[in-house]
C-alpha cells in the first residue's frame, strides 16, 4: 500500500476527506454557475426555434440533463452504497446519503419539465407509458432511499439496509433508458445517444451538453457540501470533528 | 476467500438474480408494457376487441376531414402497411399534424372505424430549426418527383 503515487484509501477517513472536499468545493460550484450562465444563454438566446413545437422544446435544456443527471445519479449512489456494503467503509455510505436528495430533486424536475412540456406538445401532462412510469418509479426509490435511511435509528444499520434498497433499485435505471425502445411508448426515442449521431441540430446539442455540464458540477459541489455536514455529524464523537465544531 | 470478496460475490450475484428476475417479468407482461398498437397489430388481432385500448402510427397526408359544424374530425391512421380510419370528437393537441405521429384512445367499432375519446400528438426525436425543415421538406418533394414524374 506505501508504494502508491496517492494512497487512495487515505481519503477514505472522513477526517482527511472533511478538508480535501472543503477544497474542491468552490471550484466545482463555480465550474456550475459558468456553465449554467453559458447554457442558459444558449438555451434562451443562441439556439433556434424547432420547426414542429415552437418554443416549447426549449425545456428540453432542463429536461434532458435533468433526466440524465437523475439516472447517473442513482447508479453513483448506488456503486457508493454497494461499497459500503463490501468493504464497510464509512465514508461510502455517507456519500449515497449525500447524493440521494440531489437525485430526487433531478428526479422530480424532470418529471415536472416533462409534464409541462407533455401538455402543449402531446395533449396531456402525463400518461402511464413505461419512459414515465418507470422514471416515476425512479423518484419514488430516491424518497424509499431516504425514508428507509431515517427510519432506522442505527446508522450503521441504516446504511446497510438503506444500501440494500439503492442497490435492488438499480435495475430500474437500464429500464428507464431502454424503454423508449423495447416498447411502444408516447415518449419520442432518443435523440442523443452514443451509437450514432444526434438527431438535433448542432447549438441545440451543444446548449444541452453545456447545462448537463453545469447540472453534473453542481450536483458534485452540493453532494460534496452535504457529505461534510453528514461527516460533522456522525463522527461528533470524534477528536477532529469536535474541535472543527468548537471553532 | 475474504470477508469482503464474500460479500462482492453476494451482492453481485444478488443484482444479477434481480436482473434476471426483472428481465424474465417484463417479457411476461410485454403485451401489457405496450403503450399503443400500430394499425397492422390491430389487423393481425392482437388488440382487445371489448375494452378501450390506444393505437398509434402516421396521419395519412391528406386524410384529415373535419366536420362543418362542431369539432369532430376524421383521419386515418397508418404505419405504412396497414390503415385505420379514426372518428374523433374534441380538440387535437397543436403538434397534430398529417404525416406526424399520433395517439389515439378509444375502441374499434363494428364498422372497422376507431373512434377515440382522446388523441394525443406523439413527437419525433428530431429537433431541427424551421428552415432545417423547409429543406428536408424540399427534398423529399424533389425525391418524389423524380420517382415518379
Amino acid at each position: 500500500m506505501t508504494n502508491r503515487l496517492i494512497n487512495w484509501f487515505r481519503f477514505g477517513s472522513p477526517q482527511s476527506f472533511y478538508p480535501l472536499a472543503g477544497r474542491m468545493l468552490p471550484w466545482f460550484a463555480a465550474l456550475a454557475a459558468i456553465s449554467g450562465a453559458i447554457g442558459l444563454w444558449i438555451a434562451f438566446f443562441v439556439a433556434p426555434t424547432d420547426a414542429q413545437q415552437g418554443e416549447a422544446y426549449r425545456i428540453i435544456f432542463v429536461h434532458v440533463p435533468a433526466a440524465w443527471m437523475s439516472m447517473f445519479l442513482y447508479v453513483v449512489m448506488a456503486c457508493w452504497a454497494g461499497i459500503g456494503l463490501v468493504l464497510n467503509t464509512r465514508l461510502s455510505a455517507m456519500m449515497a446519503h449525500a447524493i440521494a436528495p440531489t437525485g430526487a430533486m433531478f428526479a422530480f424536475l424532470a418529471l415536472w419539465s416533462g409534464a409541462l412540456w407533455g401538455r402543449p406538445t402531446w395533449g396531456t401532462y402525463w400518461v402511464w407509458d413505461a419512459r414515465l412510469t418507470s422514471e416515476l418509479v425512479l423518484f419514488f426509490l430516491y424518497l424509499g432511499y431516504m425514508a428507509l435511511n431515517a427510519a432506522i435509528d442505527d446508522p450503521r444499520r441504516a446504511d446497510r439496509a438503506a444500501a440494500v434498497l439503492a442497490l435492488v433499485g438499480v435495475v430500474n435505471v437500464p429500464i428507464i433508458y431502454f424503454s423508449v425502445a423495447w416498447w411502444n411508448t408516447l415518449h419520442q426515442g432518443a435523440s442523443v445517444s452514443l451509437m450514432r449521431a444526434p438527431s438535433m441540430a448542432q447549438t441545440m446539442l451543444w446548449g444541452m451538453l453545456v447545462m448537463a455540464i453545469a447540472f453534473w458540477m453542481y450536483s458534485i459541489a452540493v453532494a460534496l457540501s452535504r457529505v461534510r455536514s453528514i461527516m460533522l455529524e456522525r463522527e461528533a464523537h470524534a477528536e477532529w470533528a469536535r474541535e472543527l465544531i468548537r471553532q | 476467500m475474504k470477508p469482503r470478496h464474500k460479500r462482492l460475490a453476494l451482492i453481485a450475484s444478488g443484482i444479477a438474480a434481480l436482473a434476471i428476475t426483472a428481465a424474465l417479468v417484463l417479457n411476461a407482461f410485454q403485451s401489457n408494457l405496450v403503450f399503443f398498437f400500430s394499425p397492422s397489430q390491430v389487423a393481425a388481432g392482437e388488440a382487445p376487441r371489448d375494452r378501450s385500448f390506444r393505437i398509434g402510427g402516421l396521419v395519412q397526408a391528406g386524410s384529415v376531414k373535419r366536420s362543418q359544424e362542431g369539432l369532430s374530425v376524421q383521419f386515418v391512421v397508418t404505419d405504412t402497411a396497414k390503415d385505420i380510419r379514426v372518428a374523433y370528437a374534441g380538440t387535437l393537441p397543436d403538434l397534430f399534424r398529417e404525416g406526424k405521429g399520433v395517439v389515439a384512445q378509444g375502441k374499434l367499432g363494428a364498422d372497422g372505424v376507431f373512434h377515440a375519446n382522446e388523441v394525443l400528438a406523439k413527437h419525433d426525436e428530431n429537433y431541427m430549426p424551421p428552415d432545417a425543415q423547409h429543406a428536408v421538406d424540399q427534398a423529399q418533394k424533389a425525391q418524389k418527383t423524380l420517382r415518379n414524374p
